[in-house]
């Protein structure tokens, strides 16, 4: 609090004749005051408050934490969601369906139980214990057996109040999501330690061990250690919305195609190479194509690009490399069936040397050097797109589906590469998505914020005379139809099996989607990307929506 | 045989007193427990209620036929033995006993255990079978002494006067905003309503009621006047225009729903209090043993699961379905449309 504030403060005190003692938090207490507000603002300027707030107040060692949390370094979950609803139920001496039930309106297992377990009328001895203190024993619950986490989670629950142990189930099942992106995160601690944005977004980005780092160390004005690994924080570009030809002279601009793959960096320090994701994810291991880069690439250098299935100079649909994502381990097979190639946006670090503040044209033009003297056909320039007018590119991006791109990207010559997402000299101009018109079957509560609405809808293409489900689909509809489609929900239910309901085929909605790609897990026998509610056709029937076939064809024309 | 109480498309009826307790379609005769909008309808040719619930029917309903009685004061109907006992839910709120050759039939109504200290004391009523809302019937429901939220609510108060806010703090216009009003009356000089809250407090102070002094929000107010004070609003006005005159202002919700987080950021609200007018779970599982009811019928809010519960506690219980729960959440008395 400034010294303003707390002069207010006594004054306001006084003459109100009300003594007002600013409570000291407790370290989760104030963890979970600052999940609270960041959870209910709904203004940026308020969330960062929160954030400075607490960045001000915060046990150091707990605010190591809360940099790894908010960055998705979150500790590996130890306990499943069984365990904790069995020992709950247990502990409160309530059947399991009615944990279960309770859990259907609330939404959330953490939550549930935080508000199930009695709080205590007393203090007991043991609460008051920091943030870092929990994590820490998350850590050692790893390796122990089922007894003890059981014994250690029951004295927690029983020592917390109700909103510190909704934090702690949180964290402890590891579902931990909070609304703050790195940028605001990165601005918050800007204003309390003496450091430039884009210093602290590089120190607290890549490989750091929040257990053994301090945050003196994590944040000081010197760089103590050099982390060889640390990737830079991505540039990342909105949407253009208005006409492109407002952006100016063409000459300005140069136009790559915009890809569909894994946003990456590729890192050789210190004569090892790193792969990171844009998730922040170290993923060297998963791509042993690059590992020719060891060798070829000089040291001192960082590229972003994006990471693409690619075979004999063309890029292959994306669901092609999911496939192996998600494996432990890269096989041989997998190699061969879903190769994966590089296409390099820019260049970041050229001789050691951070070169983000350098052109796009300068950068570039490093880039098409360093690139075609290593001679790798895994590793390509992304391509640039020529153009002498906005018409003509508008044209040319007509053909972006055709090569498995998502449309085009927009970069102004002169910028330099900037940290997070920025308005301005960077845009996304994407192709129209691909759109079908369904029917709704299905209908599921949603979580969070819509726990107690039908929100989570499953949608069926006509097949002859019946109905084959193709996709579930989230976004996209305003709270109002929310909640007019809930209120459908709830009068024209078939059946319930479970949280899900069977609806009366009769809403139609259009689903928008990015591509889409033979799947035999799905009984249509399609998958699709990136699938959401784009309207809802209240002027259709039911009888007009789209078909399997209109499905097929689609897959035939895009799905390669 | 026929039963005290039946549950018909026009509302609960006792065939043998030929009246209905809180029908939702007009009936010739109707006992009213309350004056929430989901349980005093218009259109009945005959009213029974508590006195404290009449000016409140008459002004949300108009001039009809009233006859009001105190509690614990039976009244004959046919042969029906009529009693109302109070429910706690809000001024006047009454739980029905209904005894008929011996049999004692209890319709709640809605109730809550905890003493707000204006609604009068709740007392279970012993008898054969209970009529109960089940408004929060989940375990998750369970609330804090109302002491401890109305100091978290004086806590918000104070910080938004710091950071030089209005307080707008929402709540039903009927119960609870005359709950709130006497938890925020010793933290601030001037308390502003909406003029759906001062209608009611006009009524409930002209009946002999002790409530704090307010004020009413009207355009001819300048808008500094109300810096750092408080504005109590029903919930209707939530998100309106009417709104603006306050700003910088933070919205705080008092309703039991505020318990979960997801309603509460549904709500778009800066704060959440968990303050309610109903029995939380333990109230009502308490006041169904109380009864010592050998058979329970549960109406609106979490019928299935909470007699699902009775029944395996061996209190043999059902679900009746009733078109009471809409709570206020829509109600708008026309009288505030005068206002902007
Ligand atoms: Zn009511
Ligand atoms: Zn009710």
């Amino acid at each position: 609090m400034s010294n303003t504030n707390q002069n207010e403060l006594k004054t306001l005190a006084e003459t109100r004749n009300h003594t007002i003692t600013a409570p000291t938090l407790g370290g989760m207490q104030l963890f979970a005051q600052l999940v609270q507000q960041l959870g209910m603002s709904t203004k940026t300027n308020d969330k960062l408050d929160a954030l400075v707030n607490y960045f001000t107040h915060a046990d150091p060692k707990d605010k190591v934490w809360v940099i790894a949390l908010f960055s998705g370094r979150r500790p590996r979950r130890t306990v499943n969601s069984t365990q904790l609803q069995t020992w709950c139920a247990e502990l409160i001496n309530l059947p399991l369906w009615l944990l279960e039930e309770s859990y259907h309106t609330v939404g959330d297992l953490s939550e549930t139980i935080a508000l199930l377990v009695p709080e205590r009328a007393d203090t007991p001895a043991t609460a008051g214990k920091p943030l870092h203190y929990y994590v820490e024993q998350f850590l050692q619950l790893e390796k122990a057996d089922e007894q003890e986490k059981k014994t250690f989670i029951l004295q927690s629950w029983d020592e917390l109040t109700s909103k510190e142990r909704f934090v702690f189930n949180k964290l402890l099942s590891s579902t931990f999501r909070v609304g703050v992106s790195q940028g605001l995160m990165v601005n918050a601690l800007a204003k309390i330690v003496q450091l430039e944005p884009s210093v602290i977004a590089h120190r607290i980005s890549g490989n750091w061990d929040p257990a053994t780092t301090n945050f003196e160390e994590l944040l000081s004005e010197q760089d103590i250690s050099f982390d060889y690994s640390k990737p830079y924080p991505f540039y990342l570009a909105y949407a253009i919305e208005e006409e492109v030809s407002n952006l100016g002279e063409p000459a300005e601009w140069q136009a790559e195609w915009k890809w569909d793959g894994i946003r990456g960096q590729i890192i050789k320090r210190d004569n090892q190479l790193f792969v990171w994701s844009r998730g922040e994810d170290l993923i060297t291991g998963k791509f042993p194509e690059f590992s020719a880069l060891q060798a070829k690439l000089p040291d001192g250098v960082v590229i972003d690009g994006e990471i693409l299935p690619y075979r004999d100079g063309q890029v292959l649909n994306f669901n092609v490399l999911q496939t192996r994502i998600g494996r432990k381990n890269v096989t041989k097979k997998n190699l061969q069936e879903a190769p994966a190639g590089l296409f390099a946006y820019d260049l970041l670090e050229l001789g050691g040397q951070d070169i983000r503040h350098l052109s796009l044209s300068e950068r570039r033009t490093a880039l098409e050097i360093l690139i075609n003297d290593l001679q790798l056909p895994f590793i390509q320039l992304s391509p640039i797109v020529d153009f002498n007018s906005w018409d003509q590119l508008t044209q040319l991006r007509e053909q972006a589906r055709n090569i498995n791109s998502e449309g085009l990207m927009l970069k102004r010559k002169s910028s330099a590469y900037l940290v997070g997402r920025k308005r301005g000299d960077w845009w996304k101009w994407k192709i129209d998505p691909l759109t079908i018109d369904a029917v709704m079957v299905y209908a599921q509560k949603g979580a969070g914020r819509r726990s107690n609405l039908y929100t989570d809808y499953t949608f069926a293409v006509k097949d002859g005379d019946k109905l084959v489900t193709f996709t579930k689909a989230y976004s996209g509809l305003t709270d109002k139809e929310f909640a007019q489609v809930d209120a459908f929900v709830k009068r024209n239910s078939i059946e319930k099996f479970g949280p899900v309901r069977t609806v009366k085929p009769e809403l139609v909605f259009e689903i928008a989607f990015e591509g889409i790609a033979a799947s035999n897990r799905h009984k249509s026998g399609v998958a699709l990307r990136f699938p959401r509610i784009s309207r809802w056709r209240t002027d259709k029937k039911p009888e007009e929506i789209n078909t399997v076939e209109d499905l097929k064809k689609m897959l035939e024309l895009y799905g390669k | 045989m026929a039963q005290v109480i039946e549950f018909t498309d026009k509302g609960l009826y006792c065939p043998a007193g030929q009246f209905y307790i809180d029908p939702w379609k007009p009936v010739d005769k109707a006992i009213i427990t309350h004056a929430h909008s989901d349980h005093a309808r218009p259109g009945n040719q005959y009213y029974l209620c508590h006195h404290d619930t009449k000016p409140m029917l008459q002004l949300r309903l108009g001039d009809h036929h009233y006859q009001s009685i105190g509690w614990n004061e039976p009244i004959y109907m046919n042969e029906v033995k009529v009693s109302l006992h109070p429910a706690g839910h809000i001024i006047g709120s009454s739980q029905v006993r209904v005894e008929y050759k011996g049999e004692v039939w209890v319709v709640s109504g809605d109730y809550k255990t905890e003493d707000d200290g204006i609604s009068g004391a709740f007392e279970p009523v012993r008898c054969n079978t209970f009529i109960t809302e089940s408004t929060f019937g989940l375990p998750i429901y369970n609330w804090k002494p109302q002491e401890t939220i109305y100091s978290d609510i004086r806590h918000w108060v104070h910080s938004n006067q710091l950071a030089g806010k209005t307080s707008v703090l929402i709540a039903y216009s009927l119960g609870k905003a005359q709950r709130v009003l006497n938890a925020v009356a010793e933290v601030t000089g001037n308390i502003f309503v909406h003029g759906a809250i001062w209608n009611t407090h006009q009524v409930l102070t002209q009946a002999g009621h002790v409530l704090p002094a307010v004020i009413r929000v009207t355009p001819e107010l300048p808008k500094e006047v109300f810096k750092g004070n408080i504005v109590i609003a029903p919930p209707s006005a939530d998100g309106t225009p009417w709104m603006k005159r306050f700003a910088p202002y933070s919205v705080g919700i008092c309703s039991g729903w505020m318990q979960v987080r997801g309603h509460q950021r549904r709500r778009n609200a800066d704060a959440g209090f968990a303050l309610s007018d109903h029995a939380d779970w333990k109230g009502l599982l308490e006041t169904v043993k109380a009864t010592g009811a050998e058979k329970v019928f549960v109406t609106h809010g979490f019928q299935s699961a909470f007699s699902r519960y009775l029944n395996e506690q061996g209190i043999a219980a059902g679900e009746v379905k009733t078109e009471f729960g809409a709570e206020e959440e829509e109600a708008v008395e026309n009288p505030e449309k005068t206002d902007e």
